[in-house]
């Protein structure tokens, strides 16, 4: 692998190497610039990931460890933040991609355009994006095919348009699939086999999904999975043009006298300090990470953090929105075999103005449960024995016998949902911990209702013989962080331009969930990526043309 | 033997991992799962050490009141239980590695049962002395507390845990859920993606 000294000038350092900063590191190396990218976190490899439950919940392998980086949280402005486990990101290289699902959902043409379409919602910054799903289209087909995803092109009569079609066939469908397929087609509903990014063939020199069941939360041990680490990092580094540097935590971004960017400071494995030089700054921390660290990186220039003379950074968050409902069945589905979830709807995806209340999203059918471990405490329903021979006979009984529906729903732009510095709190590098706000709006709560009474209709359908929804809470904790540093044409309230450059600093760019200006109703991964190689692509472009010449 | 003690121990690296990373948390999260584990980062190593010999943490009186419990919780009936799964030593190398610092809560615990187990049954000392009947009903009277919910958490997490922990000997706990350790798998994977197949 490429090593840069940190006195080199290097064209771009990448922070973090998730789906967005590996997606923008294939890109820029592979169009001849030299890149470093700082990853906090190990680097893991296949061999590293086991099918040990108790280990994965144990220890925060793959994912930020709160002892080390500390959250607070509360709901409103006016409570004090406590202590909790509120934001959770992965934390090695690859980032979310190693341990997340799968789920890879392109936006819809209505994703994009919703301030049009339902007008003002009073108190919220509901907006349209500046881009369309049209200008993004390219790009989902190239995310599609330099990760690997796995799906049947049209099978959704409520797909977006797309101009290629999956790059794989649809992984296998499991026994929840299919009673999720036999109820709503029962409800009239058009179940589809989930999109996911998980090789069913192999792809590029990798290895078909084996089917283990240890996929949701854990890393794959060969590589079937597409995260960054076993696609475009790999590729990245084959250019010879880009470095991946490991348990680098960035404190800053540093710009000079002009307000430029200039590099970056980070404690490396042993918390020295070191300055990494760079003609350019690609920020691809997360839509947690990446705000703070915009906060951190105060400066006479920028004394509210950088690239926030709009005020909006980490303003906005939205974490989505879930609801849950499990019901049994009388034969085994064994669902711990294979991936998580394999058919969904759309059915209810779009916001419908005789429902009263805004918001829609996306209902699957899986297992739900990490393993045993997760089934036997937390899988039961409510009237379930907790202990003795009836505990001990449900569970043997029903851990093969149970399947969940599962939505991911809307969760409307707040300006008092957002992330701020703790002014109490450090973390173990003595930085202001992350303090996160949040309260999800009334018509976030209803969707979540809403999709509940759907999902349990399906498993009726379905035939469940017992069925229980579990009661749909207000939102505490969040992996799917958007929004923090939206994307929009006018710098009083954007932070990043369509290209997701930061208006006020044009040697940086903001490339995650951060930049997302409603949150959409699907997983996010595909479209981050989408827009990580759309704005890769055009910052090589502008770094060609001179655009953002290097500062002195 | 000796007690272990990582050198981290004041650095408690609780990881309660957030529900929400794909809308578990309702399931997951509600009730049973925040403050449970605790993992310090030599633990796993630790712990893998093979079926022990001997009890790191807890005298033989105290292994047997909760060996006693662990055996309430999941019972030995038709098929093999919490004590034949050796639940135990789970429990016992978990508060000598990763669990270390609800040693005290254990300690404690053990004093409020045997109290308890006096109080219903003054002429009894020991909880595992009952017979299965007293030890429901001191177990009834106790099952809302935390020390019940921690000893509760512990018995079923040894139990399902991968074997090397030492809590699910024998696979007990995954052969009678069904759960196969094979770790590869081809369709058909149950019966109604099966069914879907023929129809």
């Amino acid at each position: 692998m490429k090593k840069f000294s940190a006195a080199t000038q290097v064209d771009f350092v990448i922070i973090g190497s998730g789906g967005a900063g590996g997606a923008v590191a294939k890109e820029l190396s592979t169009s001849g610039f030299e890149v470093v990218v700082l990853e906090q976190g190990p680097r893991l490899e296949d061999r590293d990931f086991k099918h040990d439950e108790l280990n994965i919940r144990n220890t925060p392998a793959l994912v930020n460890d709160h002892a080390l980086q500390p959250n607070t949280f509360r709901k409103t402005a006016q409570e004090k933040a406590q202590l909790a486990s509120a934001i959770s990101y992965g934390r090695c290289v690859g980032g979310g991609t190693v341990h997340y699902t799968g789920s890879q959902w392109r936006f819809h043409e209505i994703d994009f355009i919703e301030r049009s379409r339902w007008g003002n919602i009073e108190g919220t910054g509901f907006a349209d994006w500046p881009i369309t799903y049209a200008e993004l289209e390219p790009y989902y087909v190239k995310a599609e095919y330099e990760f690997g995803v796995s799906g049947v092109s049209g099978a959704s009569p409520f797909d977006p348009p797309r101009s290629k079609p999956y790059p794989l066939p649809a992984l296998p469908i499991k026994s929840a699939g299919a009673l999720f397929d036999r109820g709503c087609k029962k409800l009239e509903l058009h179940p589809v086999p989930v999109p996911s990014a998980i090789l069913s063939q192999p792809y590029q020199g990798r290895k078909a999904c084996n089917h283990c069941g240890f996929c949701e939360w854990y890393g794959c041990e060969q590589g079937a999975k597409s995260s960054s680490l076993s696609s475009v990092i790999p590729a990245a580094e084959k250019t010879g043009r880009c470095e991946v540097r490991t348990g680098s935590y960035v404190r800053e971004i540093s710009v000079d006298k002009s307000g430029r960017v200039s590099g970056v400071i980070y404690f490396d494995s042993r918390k020295q300090e070191v300055f990494q030089k760079a003609k350019a700054v690609v920020l691809c921390a997360n839509g947690s990470e990446s705000p703070r660290l915009l906060l951190l990186s105060r400066s006479n220039l920028f004394p509210d953090g950088l690239a926030n003379s709009s005020g909006l950074v980490g303003k906005y968050l939205m974490l989505g929105g879930t609801a849950s409902a499990s019901g049994i069945f009388d034969e085994p589905l064994n669902e711990f075999k294979s991936v998580m979830a394999t058919r969904a709807i759309e059915d209810f995806y779009d916001s419908n103005a005789k429902r009263g209340f805004y918001g829609g999203g996306r209902i699957d059918g899986r297992w739900g449960f990490m393993g045993p471990i997760g089934y036997a405490l937390g899988g039961l329903p409510p009237d379930a024995p907790l202990w003795g021979t009836g505990y001990k006979n449900f569970v043997k009984e029903n851990f093969n016998r149970t399947m969940t529906c599962q939505s991911y729903l809307t969760s409307l732009p707040l300006e008092s949902n957002n992330i701020t510095l703790d002014p109490d709190v450090k973390d173990a590098w003595g930085l202001p911990a992350m303090r996160v706000t949040y309260r999800d709006h009334p018509d976030g709560m209803k969707v979540k209702q809403y999709s509940l009474e759907r999902s349990l209709e399906i498993l009726e359908a379905a035939g469940a013989k017992k069925k229980w929804g579990n009661p749909v809470r207000e939102t505490t904790t969040g992996a799917h962080l958007m929004g923090t540093c939206r994307m929009g044409n006018d710098p009083k309230t954007s932070v990043v331009d369509k290209f997701n450059r930061a208006h006020d600093v044009p040697n940086l760019f903001i490339v995650d969930g951060s930049s997302f200006v409603t949150s959409g109703r699907n997983h996010p991964t595909c479209t981050i990526e989408a827009l990580a190689f759309r704005a890769a692509e055009n910052m090589a472009k502008a770094a060609k043309s001179g655009s953002f010449k290097s500062s002195v | 033997m000796e007690k272990r003690h990582d050198k981290k121990q004041g650095h408690s690296r609780r990881s309660v991992l957030v529900g929400s990373l794909s809308g578990l948390s309702s399931i997951w999260l509600a009730t049973h799962w925040p403050g449970i584990l605790a993992a310090q980062e030599h633990a796993h190593a630790l712990a893998k050490s093979g079926r022990p010999a001997t009890l790191g943490f807890f005298s033989p009186d105290q292994a047997a009141e909760i060996e006693a419990m662990a055996a309430q919780i999941i019972p030995t009936d038709d098929t093999a239980g919490a004590r034949e799964a050796g639940t135990i030593y789970f429990i016992d190398r978990a508060l000598t590695t990763f669990d270390q610092e609800k040693q005290a809560a254990y300690t404690q615990g053990l004093k409020d049962l045997r109290a308890k187990t006096h109080e219903l049954f003054p002429s009894a000392n020991k909880f595992s002395e009952l017979n299965s009947a007293q030890q429901v009903q001191v177990l009834t009277a106790i099952e809302k507390t935390a020390f019940f919910g921690q000893v509760r958490s512990h018995t079923i997490i040894g139990f399902f845990a991968n074997p090397e922990y030492g809590g699910n000997q024998e696979k007990i706990g995954w052969n009678l859920i069904g759960f196969e350790d094979k770790f590869a798998w081809e369709p058909p994977f149950g019966h109604y993606d099966r069914q879907n197949k023929q129809s």
